[in-house]
């Protein structure tokens, strides 16, 4: 059988929501970066499936894509940075260890 | 070129600014005292070429699109940033990294720029990453403090999270309608099961930005562990950037499925200011107090937007614009006695009055102002609002809102009867107060009395939509 929209919908669909349980289960800062990249890769899978099947005369989709991978590249940048600052303070990537705020 | 030129006039200083800081950063010859007023000079002059030069029209086929109203708006965000940056000079000051600080606060507020001027997904969604991920590596500048770093990862976390959602959303919404423009997808756009599905995902990214419960877990925290600028920062700027640009994408984009939308913001709405006021209750922390105090006022904002007319935009411009005083007067006196004597607690304000008076006055003003006392301007801005949302005819939601408004009071008072009324038996020390602190929270108090006073701020604000 041909993959059609609906195969690549399902993969992109599935995707998100492991990326978005991924992310909310795991305690590693790393894990649930790399669960932020799933729910992003799921996305740009949407825009290209839609723009392949649905809209072939547009290239917004493919336009947004690069976009999408552009962005991701710096938040993960930004996140990293971040994390490292906090394994120097904490001594730990573990989101449980970083509870001072409370309240 | 000109054309080019005229319209985006902030942008292009705020970007020269950016620049300019850069090339000095090079040159390493200026002391944080030398260049830190030059900075505010610079933001000043931004400020009033954006306020009295605005222009009208559209480029880029309607990627880029500005208004009076928009220049308008963009004034209100870059006179937060100046107060910003008059009112924790001390802060400033100290800091080892002035120029990287400052650098970051602009870009983000250009993203926020570019998001209000925005006609089009990508450019929305490229501006709202710019508007959020400088914010985050601000909120990492206390770089020896644990708060501050674990501040800083909630946040880019969090947001990182919030633009997955609404990224799956905008897929969605092109999916069904094969274009990215506003203007194109007005017409587009129906209430068919996915397009409601989209639509609620986009609505709880906006949510999250807005901190509108049930998605205001980060919101505490972050204010709490972030330095006293960019708390200020997150909970006037940003707040204001993102409610303006939720109210046109609203009102503009997604107008038919207006029963829709009218119903989720009266939900979020209800809870959004009992939840906000229940836990401002019982916070002694300062800056946790005012995140909580921020959330309330949102629920507010929300009210406000239901009216889906021209009062609902004008009453929103107008109560950010007040918020926005009010909100900085406050941040400004606790970070001032934040940065004399290191306390953060609304307990260690017992008795204050004795020994800082004018301080202490400036602070109940701003108190009285967020919560909605008469003579000040915080009063009609939520009159305006609550008056926008009462055109639709849902009575219960106003009762709600002011029931509400009695609650706040009492825990605005609060800090009021400590400062006042309450002895403290060891006394805070003294604070020093530099004098463009003085002169910042002058202006304040002159916009909290003022913007309330003066009839013809809101007519003007009516009148640019």
């Amino acid at each position: 059988m041909e993959p059609g929209l609906y195969h690549l919908l399902f993969i992109s669909t599935a995707l998100f929501f492991i990326g978005v349980f991924g992310f909310l289960t795991r305690r590693n800062l790393i894990t649930m970066l790399m669960s932020i990249e799933l729910i992003l890769n799921s996305v740009c899978l949407n825009f290209v499936a839609f723009n392949k099947y649905v809209w072939p005369g547009e290239l917004d989709g493919v336009f947004f894509t690069v976009f999408i991978i552009a962005i991701a590249a710096a938040e993960a940048a930004v996140a990293i940075a971040i994390i490292i600052n906090l394994y120097r303070s904490h001594r730990s990537i573990d989101v449980e260890v970083a509870g001072e705020l409370k309240g | 070129m000109g054309i080019f030129l005229n319209y985006m006039k902030p942008e292009l200083m705020i970007s020269l600014i950016i620049f300019l800081l850069l090339i000095l950063k090079l040159g390493k010859g200026m002391t944080n005292a030398a260049l830190l007023p030059f900075i505010q000079v610079l933001i000043l002059i931004g400020f009033l070429i954006t306020l009295f030069l605005p222009a009208e029209g559209s480029l880029f086929h309607g990627m880029y699109r500005t208004g009076r109203l928009i220049g308008f708006q963009k004034a209100v965000l870059l006179l937060g940033v100046y107060l910003i940056s008059l009112l924790c000079s001390g802060w400033l000051k100290k800091s080892e990294h002035l120029t990287e600080f400052i650098v970051l606060m602009l870009s983000a507020l250009l993203g926020m720029f570019f998001l209000l001027s925005s006609g089009h997904l990508v450019m929305f969604f490229l501006s709202l990453e710019l508007a959020t991920i400088p914010v985050a590596a601000m909120s990492n500048f206390d770089l020896d403090k644990k708060a501050s770093s674990e501040a800083a990862m909630k946040m880019i976390l969090s947001s990182a999270f919030a633009s997955g959602i609404l990224l799956f959303g905008i897929s969605l919404i092109y999916g069904i309608t094969g274009t990215l423009y506003f203007d194109a997808l007005v017409s587009r756009i129906e209430a068919g099961p996915l397009q409601v599905m989209a639509f609620v995902f986009l609505f709880s990214a906006f949510a999250f930005k807005l901190s509108v419960v049930p998605f205001h877990l980060w919101t505490a925290d972050v204010y709490e562990g972030s330095p006293f600028p960019v708390t200020a920062f997150l909970s006037v700027v940003s707040k204001g950037a993102v409610a303006f640009t939720f109210v046109s994408v609203l009102y503009r984009v997604f107008q038919p499925l207006g029963e829709l939308w009218h119903i989720l913001l009266m939900i979020t709405a209800v809870s959004t200011l009992v939840i906000g006021n229940l836990f401002a209750l019982r916070q002694d922390n300062i800056k946790r107090f005012l995140a909580f105090s921020s959330i309330a006022q949102v629920g507010f904002i929300l009210v406000g937007i239901t009216a889906n007319d021209a009062s609902g935009t004008a009453s929103v411009t107008y109560f950010i614009l007040v918020y926005l005083f009010s909100n900085l007067a406050a941040f400004g006196v606790a970070s001032v006695i934040a940065d004399s004597t290191g306390r953060e607690n609304i307990s260690d304000y017992r008795g204050l009055y004795a020994s800082h008076p004018m301080l202490c006055w400036v602070m109940a003003l701003a108190l009285f102002s967020l919560a909605g006392i008469p003579p000040t301007a915080g009063f009609f801005g939520k009159v305006f609002l609550l008056g926008a949302g009462a055109s639709r005819g849902q009575l219960w939601l106003i009762v709600i809102a002011a029931l509400n408004m009695v609650i706040s009071l009492y825990y605005y008072l609060r800090v009021v009867r400590a400062m006042f009324m309450e002895k403290q038996l060891s006394p805070i020390g003294t604070i020093t107060q530099e004098l463009p602190v003085r002169f910042a929270l002058l202006l304040c108090v002159a916009g909290i009395l003022l913007t309330g006073l003066l009839s013809w701020i809101y007519e003007y604000i009516r009148l640019l939509i």
